[in-house]
Formats: C-alpha cells, structure tokens, sequence
C-alpha cells in the first residue's frame, strides 16, 4: 500500500541537529528555516514527532516522495496541528513513550484559523510544545494581512496598509496558565536554545513565539534578515521575555527606551512599511505601553535569573 | 453482557469502548469527543469507560474531534469519534483528511438533519454530504445491526486491504433514543474477533516520513487511484469479516445488501436504515396478499455496492427507492447512484421518493402508498416529494 508518506534516509535517535536537510526550496533570508535548525539543534538528544499546519513550514518539506525533513513530520490541516499534536502525545502517553511532540505553525495558523484549536490545547495542558514562526503575513499565499500583521503594513489585502494593532498572541497564550510562554529571535542564539530547551523540559503546554523574518513578504534584503529581528529587539518593538505558569514573569533583554531612530533603523529597511501609512510617534507611545506593562509584570511577580 | 434492553448510543458507546479496549495489548485507542444532539450520550458514554489502555480527549469542537483521531492514528492507537448533522459538516476538512491520509478511524454518525432551520431529527443529508470523503459507509437499520456493523467496520477499516476509515449512521432518535434488546458481546469474543490495529505509515522516529505532503498532478492521481482500488477491495474483505463473524458471535449480520422476496419480484423498494425494516415489513404483508414485490436494503452506501445491487434487481422491471435525503437541484442520492447501477437495464423503470425528510414518520401506510404508486407507474418522473404530494 503506498501513502503521501515520503520516505527519508533514517536518521538515529540523537543525530537529528539537522531537522532542516540540504536542498530544501525555502527563500534565502527565511527566519523559519534558521528556527527549524536550532529546533534540532536544541532537541539534540531526541527525536521529535512534528506536526505542521498549512504553512511555508509544510512547502518546506518538498514533494513527494521526498522530504527536506529529518523528523517523522504529520502534515495536518490547517486550523489543526495542535488537536493533531493532542492525539500522537495521548498514543505516546498511553505507550510510556516520552517523545517530543512538537507543532511548527505560522501566524495564520497560531492567531487566526488555529486560535480555537490551539486555545484548547492550552487549557487541556497538553504535554506539547507549540511554535509559532511569526512572520507578520501570510506568506506561503504570497503576503496577506493575519492578525498578527502590524498596524500600517501594506499587503496584498490591506492595500492602504492595516489598520488596527497586531493581536498580542503572547498575552492570550499566558492567560491560560500554561507552564511555559516565551518569545524567541533568531538574532539572540543563546536565548533562542536555552528556551526551546526550556520549553521541552517543562511539563505541559509551552508556548514559543519565533519573529521570523521574511524578505519575500517584508519586501527586504535576505542578508539583512538577522539584522533586522535585531533591531526590533533593540527597539523594544519585540520584546524578548518569558512567562512561567501565567504568572512570572522574566525580561530576558532590556532595550534602551524606544527612540523614533531605533524604530526607523528597523522599518525602513523593509518597503511593508511607509511613512504614508505608519504614524511613529504612535508606534513609539505603543511600545512604551507594551514596555510599562511587561516592567510592571515582571517587578510584581518577577522570577529571578537562576530560578525556573 | 448478554442480552440486554438498550438505546442505540448505548449500544454504538459500548462498542467503540470495548473495540478500542480489545487493542490495549498493542497501541491502546484514542479519539476525541465533542457534544451534538442526538449522538452525545455515544461520547459521554466513552468519556465515563475506564479504559486499560485508551483515552478520550474532551476537544473544543467537531474539527478537533477528528484531528485527534487523526493524530492518534498516525500515533497507532485503533480511533473512533461519533457526530451528527452540523457538527459532521463542521468536522468535513478533516473527515476528508482522514480519508486522504488512510487511517482507519471509525466513526459513528447518528443522521440528524442539517441546519438552518434548526431540526434535530433524522435525515441522512449530513453523513451523504461526506460521501465523497474516501471513507466506507454503512447505514445501520437496528440496534443489533448497529452492534454487529461497528465491529465489522474496525474488521475492514483496519484491514491492511483496505486501510480507509469506516462510518456507521443510525437514525436519530428512530434508532439513538429507543430501546431494543440487544446481544452486546463480551469483551472475551470481541478481542477474539478484533486483531490488533496496525496502521503501517504511523510515525516513526527510526523511520521518518512526511506524511500529507506535497504531491504533484500524477501521484495524486495515483494515490486517488489507490484509493479507489481499496475501495473496490471492500466488499469481499466485508463478505470475509461476516464469516469470521458468524465464526465468533454465532449469528450473521446483513451484508452490503440484504434483500427480502426479490427473486421473483418485478417490483422492488429499495431503502436504508429503520426504513428498510417497515420496508421489509411491508412486503411480508404483500406477499401474503400475492403482490409480486420485493425489497432491497442497501446497507453499504460507500463503496456502492454496484454488483450485489444488480444481483438483487435482476428481475424486476420496476424499482422504487426510498431517499431520507435531499441533494438539492438534484433528488435523493441513493437514487442517484441506483441509477447510475441501472444505466445498462434501460428495461427499468426508476423512480425515486424523497420521504422522511426533516425526520417525518415513515409507516407502513406512508411505504404502502408510495409501492401503490410504483406498481400503477407507466414511467417514471422527477423525484416524487412524499409529503407534499399528500
């Protein structure tokens, strides 16, 4: 009996640093692709079972019969990989089988058509790790507005550039309680890891949130794509902070207070943006509410350094 | 158990629960479970068993109901969920997922009407809706063959032949809701009867596979064609798991088609579900008047079972079928494909009667009228509307 089952070359449990493999089609600068790697990278010692969505993440693999993937991989449907993901860890479960099960899902499928399934999950505290790779767009379509495009971005389908703010998925995802929330840029590698382990040790639902660059849809340079998630760090527009148990919280960069320079460096290298359609004195005013409510959650119910 | 007095989501809940139970020496079961009226005491019943090895996961929705199955097939474990009406069509991307991965989930579907306007009795518009899902179909017409028909459905879901999900519909409320004594079988004879699942493109670490990628024009076409072949493979692995079945339990359930008086009768009804038992009984009593009529209870809907089909009509001239259903700009879908059978007969007249519909008592009387139509026919016309020609 054949499947769309793609066969790849075996790889041992422990030898799976590369989930990613060479020849993949993916775009040059892709923020997913470099996520993908130090997913494996971080899993070293295990392999994972993975679940993705509808999403570039799937593309990813290839046609078949072959797949870029080093991983068994479940292809689901795009509002399910994290009922999808429900039902491989209750198998796992059931055989005393401690493997990983992890779902890799874009924005769309995390803040838009997944939201449900993933809010679910998250109240089941599913023994899962659920990434997102946020790349603002749905990109795999060719670059449409997902609610967690930000406010004046032009896409394809919000033309005039998008109105109303970015959905603040972190803030849902940590009103749940879950035992693990954090946020990841592929420009701070060791804090990158460090979470992704943390992320599998902790039991239960953990909740990681990836800014990925993509030049295709941010209509940027490639090589600049690490650069650029910098600066959106450094600017306070993403801010880099985990969250344990819906309740502590911990800062992992503090950025200087957000200057109109600091935000520029960061969207005028990408034409989404325009100073037609972005009003920076607002976008500044936001971060510094995003900033005053993180410092306030953290000085409040902080969790110290050598402490989760 | 024995014989016991039971409702039908009674019976259909003990025998998922004691089929997923039969695998606990391998993978164990799984499925996911959401509420819909008239199929919810299947699911409370699941979420109340004690499973050894099997969990049942309470999910947020009909969609995530079946992405569990999903998962928890590519994970190995036998699956099994139950829905009706909108919450079948709110689960379709992921019926036809199931069905285009190939895992051998079983799933009941006690047929509800489908909304708007809102109506909670039976009509078999929501499950056919899902005919083109890649999965079997079989319509249950009592509480037994409802018993009986689960099992044979985890027989040829997971037969390595077949390797496609299975649906077993009941009536709402006719069937869900009433009681009926009923063998329910030991646990003893049903992991005599049940072999372990085995589902061969579950996820391996040793072996890692892309499972639903990407493929281009010709190996869709392929892999629609594999389908198509297993589908045709599932009337004799059904014909196999009826032996076996009478081998185990020491009674025989109906086939994909069962019929009564066809085989000197010009005139046959054909139906499904409760229907085709006042179907059934309405020819006894003809019969017993000398009318020359038959009947057919086509009891597999998917794959259709075009030859036993032609088999059982080989000599009537008139046939009439029954349709609890209603595909609109059309007429009723078992009608559809009886003709479709029939393209090479054109010696037969055809005529189709949409009845029940919305969940409206199907009598005797109501069959009585509609065979008096069907025997005084001179041809036959457009989809004749039952309660409205009344």
């Amino acid at each position: 009996m054949s499947t769309t089952a793609a066969e790849t070359t075996a790889c041992a449990p422990g030898q799976c640093e590369h989930l990613l493999r060479a020849g993949n089609t993916n775009c040059a600068g892709c923020g997913m692709s470099v996520g993908l790697q130090w997913l494996g990278e971080a899993l070293n010692e295990e392999q994972p079972l993975v679940v993705i969505p509808a999403c570039c993440g799937i593309v990813t693999a290839g046609a078949f019969p072959t797949t870029a993937y080093n991983a068994p991989v479940a292809a689901s449907t795009f509002a399910s990989a994290a009922a999808v993901a429900t039902g491989l860890r209750a198998v796992a479960r059931l055989n005393r089988d401690r493997t990983p099960v992890i779902c890799w899902a874009g924005d769309g499928g995390t803040y838009d058509i997944g939201l449900a399934t993933l809010s679910a999950a998250a109240e089941r505290n599913e023994d899962i790790v659920y990434i997102c790779y946020d790349n603002e767009i749905y990109g795999n379509t060719g670059g449409q507005r997902s609610s967690a495009t930000p406010e004046g971005v032009f896409t394809t389908t919000s033309p005039g550039g998008k109105s109303g703010r970015k959905k603040d998925i972190m803030g849902i995802m940590v009103a749940h309680g879950i035992p693990y929330a954090a946020t990841l840029s592929i420009a701070h590698r060791e804090d990158f890891l460090r979470k992704m382990r943390t992320a599998r040790q902790i039991p239960g639902f953990s909740f990681l949130l990836i800014h990925s660059p993509c030049p295709t849809g941010w209509k940027s340079e490639p090589d600049e794509s690490i650069d650029l998630v910098r600066y959106a760090v450094s600017c306070g527009l993403f801010p880099l902070y985990e969250v344990f148990h819906g309740e502590r919280y911990r800062i992992n960069e503090r950025p200087d207070p957000p200057t109109i320079e600091a935000i520029n460096e960061y969207m005028s290298r990408q034409r989404r943006y325009t100073s037609a359609a972005v009003d920076m004195e607002h976008v500044k005013r936001e971060i510094e509410r995003r900033w005053r409510f993180l410092g306030a959650m953290a000085a409040e119910f902080g969790v110290a350094e050598d402490e989760d | 158990m024995g014989r016991e007095l039971v409702t039908g989501n009674h019976a259909a809940g003990y025998m998922l629960a004691r089929a997923g139970e039969a695998n606990r020496s391998a993978r164990g079961c799984a499925g996911g479970a959401y509420p819909i009226t008239p199929q919810t005491e299947i699911i409370e019943f699941l979420r109340k068993f004690d499973f050894a090895k099997g969990e049942i996961v309470p999910v947020e929705s009909e969609h995530s109901a079946m992405a569990v199955c999903i998962g928890a097939a590519l994970g190995g474990a036998r699956t099994f969920t139950a829905s009706s009406s909108n919450g079948l069509a709110y689960m379709t991307e992921n019926v036809f997922a199931a069905g285009f991965y190939r895992l051998p989930i079983v799933m009941i579907a006690v047929n509800r009407t489908l909304g708007p306007p809102w109506n909670i009795w039976v009509d078999q518009g929501d499950s056919l809706a899902l005919r083109d899902a890649a999965w079997v179909q079989f319509y249950a017409d009592s509480h037994q063959d409802l018993v009986d028909t689960i099992l044979l459905a985890f027989r040829v879901a997971e037969d390595q032949r077949v390797m496609l999900p299975v649906m077993v519909a009941l009536d709402g409320f006719v069937t869900s809701h009433t009681q009926m004594v009923v063998d329910l079988p030991d646990q003893e004879l049903i992991d005599a009867y049940l072999p372990d699942c085995n589902v061969p493109h579950k996820l391996d670490v040793h072996h890692p596979t892309t499972v639903g990628g990407l493929t281009w024009p010709k190996e869709t076409e392929h892999h629609r064609r594999e389908i198509q072949s297993a589908m045709e493979r599932v009337p004799g692995v059904l014909e196999e798991a009826i032996d076996e079945f009478e081998k185990v339990f020491g009674r025989r359930p109906d086939g994909a088609v069962a019929t009564e008086q066809t085989e000197d009768a010009n005139t046959i009804m054909i139906a499904c579900n409760t229907m085709a038992r006042t179907l059934r009984r309405v020819v006894k009593d003809r019969r017993a008047s000398e009318q020359n009529v038959g009947m057919v209870k086509c009891k597999m809907f998917r794959p259709f079972p075009r030859e036993a089909m032609l088999t059982a009509l080989e000599g009537a001239t008139r046939v009439g079928v029954l349709d609890r259903n209603h595909s609109p700009g059309s007429g009723g879908i078992f009608w559809q494909e009886i003709a479709a059978t029939l393209r090479e007969r054109p010696d037969v007249l055809v005529q189709d009667y949409l009845v029940g519909l919305g969940g409206g008592d199907v009598t005797p009387e109501v069959i009585g009228e509609l065979f008096d139509d069907l025997i005084e026919r001179r041809r036959s016309e457009e989809p004749v509307w039952k309660e409205l020609a009344v």
